[in-house]
């Protein structure tokens, strides 16, 4: 549709402005989580509409507008966060040991014991609410929340979230498993303190 | 097309968040869902991880103040108006 700058249309125009706003709900979902504040998530939506809109002519097919715009979005917060600093924080956080990755919140709710139909896991899983899951979340150390948002919020392939972070795709398996390990941690304690664990959760925990 | 690789548990919960992240080859694939196939305790570990998964990605979408939705309106308003709009 857009195969050059003159192929943008009026129609074009009042599209994309059509469909910018049907998909504010989700910009503004992923730059929340990328974010963590409103204010930055408002302005880094604002931001990455109108860089899509400078480029829009581009943008070579109407069905590709999507994960154009949330490609846009992620390297604007991107390019705003990255810093010689950042970089080294990262660095570092990649070579520390494997423990980080060794917590399960499977293994710390299941009991296989019990009967087949009996359901601590989903039981625990029920009463998560969505605000436990943002809030843990947002306690995750920026370079693993970035590849957990992009992998579990956008469902990007490790490919994709290697390319726009320019990192091997080694480093992006490494810090997914350890931010959904930290997620998982973050929730476990959280039900801990809110009371959410049953008794064998609770005594497999103490034990330990 | 390769037989199944029969996959001990150890070996199916390494590759379990690939294959629920889709990352997997598909002969991978089909190893690990074999396995899920016959290993309980691994199909009850892979149904939780899908669902906390699920769960999360039900972040990627947030309710919007009213004044944000104005703001980019206002914002859209103003690109389309300029004369240097894409394409005018």
């Amino acid at each position: 549709m857009f195969a050059s700058p003159m192929a943008v249309t009026g129609s074009d125009r009042a599209w994309f402005a059509g469909e910018v706003e049907h998909l504010l709900p989700e910009l503004f979902g992923t730059a929340l989580r990328l974010t963590r504040h409103r204010t930055d998530a408002e302005d880094l939506v604002a931001d990455a509409v109108a860089k899509a809109w400078i480029s829009l002519d581009s943008l070579e097919r109407r069905d590709a507008l999507r994960g154009w715009l949330f490609r846009i979005l992620t390297n604007a917060f991107l390019t705003n966060r990255r810093s010689a600093a950042a970089r080294a924080v990262h660095e570092a956080l990649d070579d520390a040991g494997d423990e980080a990755v060794l917590f399960s919140l499977f293994e710390r709710l299941h009991q296989p014991f019990l009967l087949w139909w009996g359901d601590p896991e989903r039981a625990f899983l029920n009463k998560l609410l969505r605000v436990d899951l943002e809030r843990a979340i947002d306690a995750l150390s920026e370079p693993f929340r970035v590849v957990v948002v992009l992998v579990d919020v956008r469902g990007c392939s490790y490919q994709e979230v290697a390319a726009a972070l320019g990192i091997p795709v080694g480093t992006v398996r490494s810090r997914l498993a350890r931010g959904r390990a930290a997620l998982q941690h973050a929730l476990w304690d959280h039900a801990r303190d809110a009371g959410l664990i049953a008794t064998a959760g609770r005594k497999r925990e103490e034990a330990s | 097309m390769t037989d199944e690789r029969v996959l001990t548990c150890e070996e199916a919960l390494r590759f379990l968040a690939e294959y629920l992240d889709g990352q997997l080859e598909q002969a991978e694939d089909r190893d690990v869902e074999g396995h899920l196939a016959r290993c309980r305790s691994c199909y009850s570990r892979a149904e939780f991880e899908k669902q906390l998964k699920q769960q999360v990605a039900a972040l990627g979408s947030s309710d919007v103040r009213p004044e944000f939705v104005e703001r980019i309106r206002e914002m859209m308003s103003r690109f389309i108006a300029s004369p240097t709009a894409p394409g005018s």
